[in-house]
């Protein structure tokens, strides 16, 4: 049996510069046995401001109620909703790019897929946070779990969007959290066993359970690894599918479009590459990772933002298609008097511009491999997603049916401003520890597609790929 | 206690490693287990390994989460506590299969992880004995099992043949026990009788 198995030798490396499996430990584990930087300190204590005002926010929004907030009659969601579908959104490139390019057979997902699925799970804690504190008397946020009570007992409806909405985040926070973990075990055991000091041994030794390496549990865990793949894949588009449903099954006009599942996820895997995108280009040079987050990583992304942007583009030309040939008079009044016109139109055009016309610049093989650009666009994308939602919900909300209950301009207070910033503090606190004390690229799947996909084995393929079909033939044949 | 006398042989390329795999269970050694820092895609066809169930029980557990979640909510709201939510049906299926698909792939992926981890025996402070440190990061490590019929220094010299750039004999413990890392737990002081080789 040959090991090396044939790949195209026009494709890219995915490892640049020659290294072996040696190297490849040494340079990913690098970061976690050297000293922190100064700058990683820097990001860290911001973080952790950002986090402890986002602490005092939620600590006034509890003490004096919901009233902290600038939600009213007829904006019972604003700020915090708007937050919360765009962190659930960024939450999903992780699964993403680990279940279904797992499935699909994509080498590159080895160099980004570790540091997208902690992404994931910190997005989902952050997207958690907004419904829970929404609630107001946060102490009875347990009310929402169906467990035998003395109130009855009373149980939730299990008919409503919001109740489906509770099992499909927590479901997902679970099984994503599971999968990062199942395959963090043989790269934290890496850790353990070179590890010089006390303290790191016990540490990553209790982490890794005791990992061996043995042949059969490299057998379990290549089967755990595909079906969690296979039930992460349609679980990825039920989550975002049933955060739509949340607006869909309403009655509210711009949001009961049956379009809303297809287009919420497209945008969600939009929203989320983009926010690996930010995350991958300062993490590969602060932590010299350059050789295993290649440039052809980047352009692979950038070819997913902009299907995905486009399919999100599609969406809002149907939407707006739909609410004029529909001739249903609140849809078109919502869509084509308060939504692309009206107090809130800036949003609208800022949201066009952001998410359908300015990515269609990635057509361009220059700016698809463009680092700086690459990393601008990935901002803009991600405050396009954030008006996205703060369109959907906002213009929809704000004109209600009865002129007399119409809201006044809606703008946030510093709480829910601070709120919001304080789940940056929290995603960027975590990210800013998983850095430091995990490895950042998966280790073992970076050595696994090496001799396939790394730079010096490629070069080595350029001899088959110069011979004639016979000579190959006789070749790999020659030793049966 | 499961202490048995080993021989250690490292490879450093697995393309020389598959070779020696077959070589050695062809002359009759028995191989205890090879450790390596990755999935070596073959490796566990070439030890005679069969192919894990790990997914049929992920299926199980499946529809285990499937039954619960249709179960539970079909009694809440036809039997426990009937409510009228817009005089919809009490028993309306089409809006219970979010809620039961969630189910399904949490109980599966739970399960899984589960009998993943007790099948391998892995949990936290669940020590094994590392035959070599750099099983985890760059060499393959072979491990064969001494029986009462092994010659120590012909199997020795069988695995240098066979292209093992590391070669030793250890007496460990086969199974797990309860430790940490940055202490190096005595098993068998002075138990060596218990050695079955």
């Amino acid at each position: 049996m040959s090991l090396i198995k044939y790949e195209s030798f026009v494709r890219e490396p995915l490892v640049d510069r020659d290294k072996n499996y040696n190297q490849v430990t040494e340079d990913i584990v690098y970061t976690i046995e050297a000293k922190p930087t100064r700058l990683w300190y820097i990001g860290f204590y911001i973080s952790v401001a950002l986090l402890l005002f986002g602490v005092y926010s939620l600590y006034r929004d509890v003490a004096y109620g919901i009233g902290q907030w600038n939600l009213g009659k007829t904006l019972g969601w604003g700020w915090d909703i708007t937050n919360f579908v765009w962190w659930v959104g960024i939450g999903h490139a992780g699964t993403l790019i680990s279940a279904i390019l797992l499935l699909f057979r994509q080498g590159w997902r080895t160099g980004v897929n570790r540091a997208a699925e902690a992404m994931t799970i910190f997005a989902v804690i952050c997207a958690g946070q907004f419904p829970i504190w929404h609630m107001g008397r946060v102490w009875m946020a347990m009310f929402v779990m169906p467990y035998p009570n003395t109130r009855g007992p009373l149980w939730p409806n299990f008919n409503s969007p919001l109740l489906w909405d509770v099992f499909a985040i927590s479901t997902y926070f679970t099984v994503s959290l599971l999968f990062w973990y199942s395959g963090l075990l043989p790269d934290l055991a890496t850790v353990r066993d070179r590890a010089k000091t006390k303290f790191r041994k016990l540490m990553y030794g209790i982490a890794s359970f005791g990992w061996s390496g043995s042949t059969k549990h490299w057998q379990r865990h290549e089967s755990l690894s595909l079906v969690l793949a296979g039930l992460s894949t349609p679980l990825v588009l039920s989550v975002h599918t049933i955060v739509s449903f949340d607006f869909a099954t309403s009655v509210v006009p711009g949001w009961h479009t049956t379009i809303f599942p297809p287009y919420f996820v497209a945008g969600a895997v939009f929203s989320g590459f983009a926010m690996v995108q930010t995350l991958m280009i300062i993490t590969r040079r602060v932590m010299n990772l350059q050789d295993y987050i290649t440039l052809g990583h980047i352009e692979a992304m950038n070819k997913v933002i902009v299907l995905t942007g486009s399919i999100v583009g599609c969406a809002y030309l149907t939407e707006l298609f739909i609410a004029w040939y529909g001739a249903n008079t609140y849809e078109y009044d919502i869509f084509f008097k308060y939504r692309i016109a009206g107090a809130y139109g800036w949003s609208y055009w800022l949201m066009m511009t952001c998410n359908v016309i300015s990515p269609q610049l990635f057509w361009f093989k220059k700016l698809r491999r463009n680092i700086g650009f690459t990393f601008f666009m990935s901002i803009v994308v991600n405050v396009g997603m954030w008006f996205e939602r703060f369109v959907i919900i906002v213009s929809s909300l704000y004109r209600d049916y009865l002129p007399s209950s119409w809201s006044l301009y809606y703008r946030p207070t510093i709480f829910e401003v601070g709120f919001y910033l304080g789940t940056f503090g929290l995603f960027f606190t975590c990210y800013f520890l998983f850095s430091k004390y995990f490895p950042v690229i998966a280790i073992a799947e970076i050595k696994s597609i090496l001799k396939t996909s790394g730079e010096s084995y490629k070069e080595k393929m350029a001899d088959l790929e110069n011979m004639s079909v016979e000579e190959f033939y006789a070749k790999t044949h020659d030793h049966h | 206690m499961d202490i048995r006398k080993f021989v250690v042989g490292s490879f450093d390329d697995e393309a020389v490693l598959f070779p020696a795999v077959k070589k050695v269970r062809k002359a009759g050694y028995k191989i205890h287990d090879v450790y390596t820092p990755f999935p070596v895609h073959g490796l566990d066809g070439a030890l005679g390994l069969r192919d894990t169930s790990l997914h049929t029980a992920g299926f199980i557990y499946g529809l285990t989460g499937l039954t619960t979640a249709l179960g539970f909510i079909s009694w809440i709201l036809t039997r426990d506590w009937i409510q009228n939510y817009g005089g919809k049906p009490h028993f309306s299926l089409p809006a219970w299969i979010p809620i039961m698909f969630e189910l399904t792939v949490l109980f599966s992926a739970v399960g899984m992880v589960l009998t993943f981890c007790y099948l391998c025996q892995m949990a936290p402070f669940v020590k094994k004995h590392i035959f070599h440190p750099r099983a985890t990061d760059d060499l393959f490590v072979m491990v064969i099992e001494c029986t009462s019929k092994t010659n120590v220094k012909e199997t020795e010299d069988f695995l240098a043949a066979a292209g093992a750039k590391e070669i030793n004999v250890q007496i460990a413990e086969a199974g797990w026990w309860l430790g940490r890392y940055d202490q190096d737990s005595k098993l068998f002081d002075n138990k060596s009788e218990t050695v079955t080789a």
